[in-house]
């Protein structure tokens, strides 16, 4: 993975510095709340209902055992004992005082982390396939590129007061694992006559006005990848509504203007951009995309696993995934046990899991749009040796994709914008289907909760997504069914009237009885709502 | 190198549309929302172009810089309005070389900005060389 040269090293110290200065400015009165805000967001530094909030990024979910470690000794040290890992591959912590906001930075730059750009109008931590140099499926590891566009975009003098946040994915693989249509620029590494380029697709997003990015340019040579991402924000920049900050995503102005005319602008722009030398040389690629290397995997490693272990054998079979590397296998670890906070681990699981990676795992860890941990390079041999440690830390819920493995925002009980809570769902939801051969028997379902329109836990995208409203002073939950962030991506819809907090709980159990009822042999939850269409699930929760 | 106040004696900046429809002045007030390439014809005769920050937040300025010093604009590009001390950094890099803010500027925090970052990841409108081309000579 990637190592700081002495150049990003002195970045990151330099922002350290900067930030330690800001913080004393405003604790000694110099600045005012409304001039520190903007200063403190683009440091990942939120003010939340009960104290601050600190967003480290985790750039494109990498990290290595070392980094791991140092996000443990923050929740031990700064918060309490626990950190909350997020739907951008990033970690937050929910308790922080902002007189420790320098030091915790400074600690993360001593392992090459911080938290540049985890908020404000700017582009932010660039997200990527949790997956990526260990899936079958990958034309090539989308990191390096990735790693490219995180440098471009880090302090970029223009782009650092955007109409509004600005959210790049990168991905390689047909299989969308990283939502990559439902952000601002959702990249992907494609094949042409041998040759690798980009196809952009520019204005997805979900929040209130949730949209599909459409195709911008299917193929953008590599050469030109910065280039072409400057001319998409510069027309953003320049043209993005600044009036309304709710239709002050990318999405809106494309949507408004048309994905013609955005394209014809950008293609413009583009041949202007070009010409200003801002690309670097294919040498600095090959430079980055050295330390992507893959590992070194003995291929004639034993395929054959053990599964004399019911247990194991139900987590082996659930959240162990196919490596390209045979011999080897993908372990995902799921924050999701039965009655627990998504996404939620303390720091001695934390600590457990770098361990892990660094015994196991050629020292790699993966953080997951879905709120789980990747070990992404792990002898199959290994496989029980692992499981029983995971076993012993409660990291062995064997859930993944399953209705319990949600995705959820924090909700009313930590966020300022939330009109409702998440986690007590979740928590209800996982509970009244704790029974693991009913969630087996219903297959892959991925359940999505947000506490507000601003649907940070991806509710349109769920196979079943619950959106919390504020009705009339009360928690309202309104359901939403066939939505999807993967490759076959698609938007939910609303059911009708919403729940309260039980309601939901009982009409969401309507909806995979009325499932169960419908299907045809191997078909998806997701698959049945597209055939049979909404009206008989409308029936079954409303009679 | 930091100018704070407007110079005495400076001939007053004139609208883009005055600019457009007349006129032989040599300066020229962009608002955030008006187009810089509308100058670009003009530019060899313009010896000062002030771009307005209504708000901080309005970031539409610092695209218009930048295309103004694309184009060739030599002469002085001064930010006006809603300009802080944490934005003077990003703003020199855009191509703006002149500061008008409404609040005032402490000196030693505009130096301290302006000293902060040793290098820089990408090309930008000023004449730093980015990391990349440090890295590959």
């Amino acid at each position: 993975m990637y190592k700081y040269d002495e150049y990003d090293q002195a970045m990151v110290e330099a922002r350290v510095a900067e930030f330690s200065d800001q913080v004393r400015r405003r604790l000694a009165g110099e600045i005012t709340e409304d001039q520190f805000k903007p200063l403190r967001l683009m440091n990942g530094l939120y003010l939340q209902l009960h104290a601050y909030m600190l967003r480290v990024a985790v750039p494109y979910g990498t990290l290595d055992s070392r980094q791991m470690r140092m996000l443990a000794h923050i929740a031990r040290t700064y918060d309490r004992d626990y950190g909350h890992f997020t739907t951008r591959q990033n970690i937050q912590y929910n308790w922080i005082k902002l007189e420790d906001a320098p030091a915790i930075l400074a600690d993360l730059a001593s392992v090459e982390m911080h938290a540049i750009q985890t908020s404000g109008n700017c582009i932010r931590n660039i997200s990527s396939d949790q997956w990526a140099g260990a899936a079958a499926d990958e034309i090539t590891d989308p990191r390096p590129w990735a790693e490219l566009l995180r440098q471009w975009s880090s302090f970029h003098p223009e782009f650092s007061y955007l109409p509004r946040k600005f959210k790049i994915a990168v991905i390689a693989a047909d299989e969308d694992r990283a939502a990559m249509r439902l952000h601002d620029i959702g990249i992907q590494i494609v094949e042409k006559d041998g040759q690798h380029g980009a196809a952009f697709y520019v204005g997805g997003g979900m929040g209130r006005t949730p949209m599909i990015a459409p195709l911008i340019k299917d193929f953008v040579p590599l050469d030109d990848l910065l280039s072409y991402t400057e001319a998409c924000l510069r027309v953003y920049n320049r043209y993005g509504r600044r009036d309304n900050i709710y239709k002050a995503r990318i999405k809106i102005l494309i949507h408004e203007l048309g994905a013609d005319e955005y394209r014809r602008q950008v293609e413009e722009e583009f041949a202007h951009v070009k010409t200003l030398g801002i690309d670097p040389p294919r040498a600095e690629f090959d430079r980055i995309a050295a330390q992507f290397a893959p590992p070194p995997l003995d291929a004639s490693a034993p395929d054959a696993v053990d599964r004399s272990d019911p247990d194991f054998a139900v987590w082996l079979d659930q959240n162990v995934a196919a490596h390209k590397v045979p011999g080897h296998a993908i372990i995902n670890i799921s924050l999701k046990p039965v009655g627990g906070i998504p996404g939620d681990a303390s720091s001695a699981q934390i600590d457990l899991m770098a361990d892990l990676a660094e015994t196991y795992s050629h020292d790699e860890l993966r953080v997951t749009h879905a709120q789980n941990i990747v070990l992404p390079h792990v002898r199959k041999a290994d496989l029980y040796a692992i499981w029983q440690k995971l076993d012993e830390a409660g990291l062995a819920t064997p859930n993944l994709d399953l209705i319990s493995d949600i995705i959820a925002c924090p909700g009313l009980d930590y966020c300022s914008l939330a009109n409702a809570r998440s986690i007590p769902v979740a928590q209800k939801i996982a509970t009244r289907f704790a029974d693991l051969g009913r969630q087996k028997e219903l297959g892959e379902l991925k359940l999505k909760i947000s506490g507000c329109i601003n649907a940070c836990g991806h509710h349109h995208a769920g196979h079943i997504g619950i959106l919390g409203v504020d009705r009339k002073g009360t928690e309202n939950y309104q359901l939403l069914l066939g939505g999807s962030g993967a490759e076959d991506v698609s938007l939910g819809t609303i059911t009708g009237p919403g729940f309260d907090e039980d309601g939901i709980v009982d009409a969401i159990e309507r909806v995979t009885d009325k499932y169960l009822s419908e299907r045809t042999e191997g078909e998806r939850f997701v698959d049945t709502f597209r055939r049979v269409g909404m009206a008989p699930f409308k029936e079954a929760i409303y009679g | 190198m930091v100018e704070h106040l407007q110079a005495d004696g400076e001939e007053p900046c004139v609208t883009l549309d005055a600019f457009l429809s007349q006129s032989n002045a040599t300066a020229v007030r962009l608002e955030s929302d008006e187009d810089a390439r509308a100058l670009i014809p003009y530019l060899d005769r313009l010896k000062l172009i002030e771009i307005a920050f209504p708000a901080f937040r309005d970031g539409r300025g610092y695209s218009s810089a930048r295309i103004l010093r694309e184009a060739g604009y030599t002469g002085e590009l001064r930010a006006q309005g809603d300009v802080l001390v944490d934005q003077i950094a990003y703003m020199k890099r855009c191509g703006f070389d002149s500061f008008a803010s409404e609040k005032p500027l402490n000196p030693a925090d505009v130096d301290a900005a302006l000293a902060r970052w040793p290098h820089h990841y990408q090309g930008a409108a000023d004449a730093a060389v980015p990391i990349w081309k440090l890295r590959h000579g």
